[in-house]
């Protein structure tokens, strides 16, 4: 909806203040802005950031992208797929980079099976 | 693939070498193993009063080692003063392998600061791309191309000697992989705002900020330097002017966010461009922006970008908005100056307008040098002062409405952004985006109460075993305490773990493209480019005397009369609409040459100023000149000889210039009577050996008198040559472009070494 620009009517409760002030308050309304945004990101997770933990343990981008993939439609992402990778590694007695590839192959989700149940 | 094997840390290429070129093939090899030698941000190294010729420099930074000064430096001692700030170039030629060239010479010209622009639509790609596919408008940001291209700035910045910044942009929906990627690369900076993706690439606004956190807190691991989006929002908006309190709240979300998750604030620069551009009074509308931005984000870094909303064809015009926009950032502040190029408003970026612009920056910087000591802003300016605050307040208003209206997802919904309505005012043609649309709208996913991820700076909710850290707090080497202690070791922390892609697609990749242009490397051949190696794109300027519309049209004619192909008017401005339009157009040039075939004259060797001044002097340099025979051409001996021409007068010579068609024995007398110790004599006319004879009478007639030793006879002419000159008795000939400096040079070195 368009508006008239109200800058003069609307003003009044900022007139008073320092420039100091006024600085000051625009951080404190920056901060409240971004506060649920930071909440948001610190209690959620998505395939690009599960790949970058991929990533992180030494897998090659195909493979992140197979075993993010099949995470997902295993519902499994909540969990950590780097936290899934690790587990088989552990079952496995591998390292991360090759249960991450037998992952990507298809091979070895009876042990995810087994953790955190089947395919939603 | 190589997961597991360690790679040798060492680079085995050899320096670069100024004479010869960037050789893409070698520096490819054994590219799998390579490692970057740094990571994060260098800033320049400030030289407070730093004394640089016969000037005193307040605002610059250590110098290079090579480099190519400004066109005017030799009257300079040939100096190259270095501006405190970093300085961009934004290169978007979609091959790295020519990126990488134009990088090279961009750090010749002082660019430390290399922009790679990616590829369209990299950023609606939820994942990473491998290989060296080519890119429309910037390159497909890889590993190998990321890597390359490092590989090279290495070399480059041990060529010009100093740190070079290499940067590319980690948003778009594989935000945490590009930032891990970049982060084992050694990339030192990088774009990252939740807020691009939401308003200009219509990635849904959750996912944007989920990932945003993750990749900046990776980012923040190595130190990258992170560059804000707001500037786009004046790129886009119907008046930018009005965007100006929006703009300060899109960096403040960013700031506040990029903070909250982790960033150091130093290391987070805001992307600010002066909005406006002449005809506007833009300066006296820009200057309180930029106070009142510098105000609120004193903390931060500022990277100023120059203006490209009003950009048009024409480069001058862009060129001169730029110098204003330069003006602001000395008047106010700049950490990065960055650069647009003045053909951005016509085309893709050619190589040499890259370097023009990093000239222009340059240029203005160095040239206003510790301007801000005598001029100061006048705070208390009634218009300056009211407009400053008046921002800022407009800015509050922004964020309290957002805040009462739900918030930032909200307020996005209900199109607060990009509104050309200057704030309270909106004219209802924001940017709407819906909070469960967009790409990849549905796909974030709560944590659950196990999750893990058993790598370092990861961000968020992480259900590690007691005692282990985000990996930030625990240093040197080895992974105990860090999260990757579960799997021995992260990527951040042992960088033998990086794995590498070589190329996916046999086709689509750099060797296919090097395969095209092997043929003239071997031989060494030569074609014109502007962006890709023998591209053969030239440009041609004309003036046509016709109104625009036909002038268009006739200069189509005339390129393909010129075998141009593939002709484009890129530029037309009218000078009178009758009267005439100049035009530019581009046009490919499929020609190659040869080198090998080229016959090139040796460079005449000239002395520098000094060294004739003092001859000249020491020896009370005297010459007279003449047009001789039945000729009347004169402008060819004022060129060598006038001051104003920089001829030889300009170095202390007498010159007695007796003027045209003055028999030859008349000029002999004339030196005699005067004791000069030079003769020139200017024949144009050629017919009937007309030249010749009158230079073969001079000699013959100073060997007559006695004084053919005492004498430099010296002809030009635009028929002449050197050596027919001295084939016919003269001790020199000079020929079609002699210059005076190449006479005094002359005269100088024969007079030493005959002794005279």
């Amino acid at each position: 909806m368009a508006r008239e620009d109200t800058y003069l009517q609307i003003r009044g409760h900022l007139a008073e203040l320092s420039d100091e002030q006024l600085e000051g308050h625009f951080w404190e309304l920056a901060q409240q802005v971004v506060d649920p945004l930071v909440e948001l990101a610190r209690s959620h997770t998505s395939p690009s950031i599960e790949r970058s933990v991929l990533m992180r343990m030494g897998v090659a981008s195909p493979t992140c992208m197979a075993v993010v993939g099949e995470c997902d439609k295993r519902g499994l992402l909540g969990h950590g797929c780097g936290h899934v990778v690790w587990h088989c590694a552990r079952a496995w007695d591998v390292p991360v980079s090759e249960a991450a590839r037998r992952l990507a192959a298809g091979e070895g989700w009876d042990v995810v099976e087994q953790k955190w149940g089947g395919a939603a | 693939m190589s997961d597991q094997t360690p790679r040798p840390a060492g680079d085995a290429m050899p320096p670069l070498d100024p004479n010869e070129k960037l050789d893409v093939a070698r520096l490819l090899e054994g590219i799998a193993n390579y490692k970057p030698r740094r990571r994060g941000w260098h800033w320049r190294e400030q030289v407070p009063d730093q004394k640089l010729h016969k000037f005193v420099y307040k605002e610059t930074s250590k110098g290079l080692k090579q480099s190519i000064p400004l066109p005017a430096a030799h009257y300079f001692g040939g100096i190259d003063p270095q501006p405190d700030c970093v300085v961009t170039t934004e290169i978007a030629s979609g091959r790295f392998e020519d990126d990488i060239r134009r990088m090279r010479m961009a750090a010749w010209h002082g660019a430390d600061h290399m922009m790679v622009i990616r590829t369209a639509g990299q950023s609606h790609m939820d994942g990473l791309l491998e290989g060296t596919p080519e890119g429309v408008g910037g390159i497909a940001v890889t590993r190998k191309q990321v890597r390359a291209t490092r590989r090279a700035l290495d070399l480059i910045e041990d060529e010009v000697g100093r740190p070079i910044n290499f940067h590319s942009y980690v948003s778009g929906v594989a935000g945490p992989e590009m930032a891990v990627m970049f982060a084992e690369e050694g990339v030192n900076g990088a774009h990252q705002d939740p807020q691009y993706n939401v308003l200009y690439r219509n990635i849904n606004m959750y996912r944007s900020f989920v990932d945003a956190a993750v990749a900046k807190h990776v980012m923040a691991s190595v130190r990258m330097a992170q560059i804000d989006g707001a500037h786009n929002a004046n790129a886009t908006a119907v008046e930018a002017w009005n965007v100006m309190p929006e703009l300060l709240v899109q960096h403040a979300i960013n700031s506040a966010y990029s903070v909250s998750v982790g960033m150091p604030k130093e290391d987070i620069c805001l992307s600010t461009v002066p909005p406006d551009a002449a005809p506007a009074p833009c300066m006296r509308m820009d200057l309180p922006y930029a106070v009142a931005l510098r105000d609120l984000f004193g903390e931060y870094k500022m990277r100023a970008q120059e203006n490209t909303r009003y950009m048009e064809a024409d480069g001058r015009d862009a060129t001169v908005s730029h110098v204003m926009n330069l003006v602001i950032s000395r008047l106010t502040s700049a950490d990065i100056q960055s650069t647009i190029t003045p053909d951005e408003g016509r085309n893709v970026p050619w190589h040499y307008n890259s370097v023009a612009a990093v000239n222009t920056a340059k240029q203005s910087l160095v040239g206003m040098d510790g301007l801000r000591e005598m001029v100061t802003l006048d705070r208390e300016a009634p218009e300056l002062k009211a407009k400053v605050r008046e921002i800022k307040e407009r800015a509050v208003l922004f964020l309290e409405a957002m805040l009462e209206d739900g918030g930032y997802f909200a307020s996005v919904e209900e199109a607060y952004f990009v509104d050309s309505g200057i704030y309270p005012e909106t004219h209802d043609d924001g940017i709407a985006r819906k909070a469960d649309g967009g790409v990849a709208a549905g796909t974030i996913v709560e944590r659950a109460a196990d999750y893990l991820a058993p790598v370092c700076h990861h961000f968020g909710d992480n259900h590690l075993p007691e005692g282990l850290g985000d990996g930030a707090a625990a240093g040197g080497a080895g992974c105990a305490g860090k999260p990757c202690v579960l799997i021995g070791g992260c990527t951040l922390c042992d960088t033998d773990k990086v794995p590498f892609i070589d190329e996916l697609d046999p086709e689509d990749n750099v060797n296919a493209r090097l395969a095209q242009t092997a043929e003239l490397r071997a031989k060494g051949l030569i074609k014109p480019e502007v962006e890709w190696a023998a591209d053969g794109w030239v440009m041609v300027t004309l003036f046509l005397p016709a109104a625009p519309r036909v002038a268009e049209f006739a200069a189509l004619e005339f390129g393909k009369a010129m075998n141009l192909q593939d002709c484009e008017v890129i530029n037309k401005q009218v000078m009178h609409p009758a009267e005439g339009t100049l035009i530019e157009l581009k046009g490919r040039l499929d020609v190659v040459v040869d080198p090998a075939t080229l016959v090139i004259p040796p460079e005449p060797v000239v002395m520098s100023d000094e060294e004739i001044k003092a001859f000249v002097a020491e020896k009370k340099l005297k010459c007279v000149a003449a047009t001789v025979g039945e000729d009347e051409h004169s402008v060819g001996m004022r060129e060598i000889i006038d001051i104003k021409h920089g001829g030889l007068e300009k170095w202390g010579f007498g010159c007695q210039y007796l003027g045209t068609s003055v028999p030859v024995e008349k000029v002999l007398d004339a030196a005699i009577e005067h004791a000069a110790q030079i003769v020139l004599i200017s024949t144009i006319i050629t017919h009937g050996d007309m030249h010749r004879n009158n230079m073969e009478k001079l000699a013959d007639l100073a060997v007559e008198k006695g004084v053919r030793d005492k004498l430099l006879l010296i002809s030009g002419g635009t028929q002449v040559t050197d050596e027919l000159a001295r084939s016919w008795g003269m001790d020199a000939g000079f020929g079609r472009g002699a210059k005076g400096i190449g006479v005094a040079s002359f005269a100088v070195r024969t007079m030493r070494e005959r002794g005279m």
